[in-house]
């Protein structure tokens, strides 16, 4: 063991059709985030991701997994669950995004009225919740990032390594961009 | 400053988790137990290392494995850091004489005054199996510290 040097982390659990993707399967760069729809930080990544995505179209994919970091934001976690309900219906994005625009009311109830907004089958979407269907789905995200380095939220790989400091658009753009010319 | 390397026995202490408990490292003789020296309390929230740590408890646990978090922050500055972030294990003050712990783990700052991010897993009989010295920035994760827990686990127990 070399002591004082950066181990690299890297993604144990590389991205496949188990994930929530945008953008094609064959983008020369892949960005994944690790997040918690609590997280004030990963509200401000939100839009970030958002801006990367509309700056490099097609030249990337991104996909979202779950951290909820449960002792600090009590709602993450059911909220990570209505979106793998609203996945299992078709409609993980619409409701991820809803979450993140709405990451100050995350209770039961909101959710639901979120789930309806989406055009859930919402007597399907209160069943998973109660019986926690996709508790174990948030949960193999969780360890998977765990396994991987995550060490916060939001933490992002790139091609597949953590990518370390600051995450605002150009960065993670000049990132994605250098990364894709690697791979080509 | 270097950390102590694996194969050392690890340097035996008492510091105060709270203003009238103290905690030895003997007191975990028989499992292992994991010492994450870090800088300070409060850093930013999200990014913060004990709290990550706090949520992968249960993972540590399925190793019989024990806390504690080690900074040159007070009892009582812990106390509040603690409470804030619902930490479910220890945080050992470090603090008279300031860094003394830190200092024998070769896991000390003297410039700034405060704790290296440095990890270290200690056997159950009291020797150092992994250490880990993180860039003072980074907050290293966990990842680390499960491996070494496994090969732990998965290593014999010398007779």
């Amino acid at each position: 063991m070399a002591f004082g040097q950066s181990r690299i982390a890297r993604l144990v659990l590389p991205v496949s059709s188990r994930d929530h993707t945008q953008g094609p399967a064959d983008a020369p760069a892949t960005l994944v985030e690790y997040g918690d729809y609590q997280c004030p930080y990963c509200g401000a990544a939100h839009g970030i991701v958002k801006a990367v995505q509309a700056r490099l179209g097609h030249r990337m994919r991104f996909a979202f997994r779950h951290f909820p970091l449960a002792e600090i934001h009590l709602y993450a976690p059911l909220a990570a669950e209505a979106a793998e309900a609203a996945g299992a219906q078709g409609k993980f994005w619409p409701m991820h995004d809803t979450l993140f625009e709405n990451q100050h009311a995350l209770d039961d109830a909101s959710l639901v009225t979120y789930a309806r907004h989406v055009g859930l089958d919402v007597s399907q979407f209160v069943s998973d919740l109660a019986d926690h269907t996709w508790a174990p789905r948030v949960r193999e995200d969780f360890m998977s990032g765990v396994r991987s380095g995550v060490n916060g939220t939001p933490t992002f790989f790139i091609n597949g390594i953590r990518h370390d400091g600051p995450w605002d658009a150009d960065t993670l753009i000049e990132a994605l961009v250098a990364a894709a010319a690697v791979h080509a | 400053m270097q950390p102590l390397p694996a194969g050392t026995k690890a340097p035996d202490f008492a510091l105060n988790s709270t203003p009238d408990q103290k905690v030895n490292l003997s007191d975990f003789r028989g499992n292992p137990v994991i010492l994450a020296f870090y800088p300070a309390d409060w850093s930013p929230v999200c990014g913060d290392q004990m709290t990550l740590y706090n949520e992968v408890l249960p993972e540590f646990r399925k190793h019989h494995a024990a806390l504690c978090g080690i900074s040159v922050d007070g009892v009582w500055c812990h106390g509040a850091f603690a409470a804030n972030r619902r930490l479910h294990f220890p945080l050992l003050a470090d603090f008279e004489p300031k860094g003394a712990v830190a200092k024998t783990y070769g896991a000390y700052r003297a410039k700034e005054g405060v704790a290296e991010r440095a990890l270290f897993v200690i056997d159950g009989d009291g020797i150092i199996r992994w250490s880990y010295l993180s860039p003072i920035g980074v907050n290293p994760g966990a990842d680390g510290i499960l491996e070494a827990l496994e090969s732990l686990s998965a290593a014999p127990r010398p007779a």
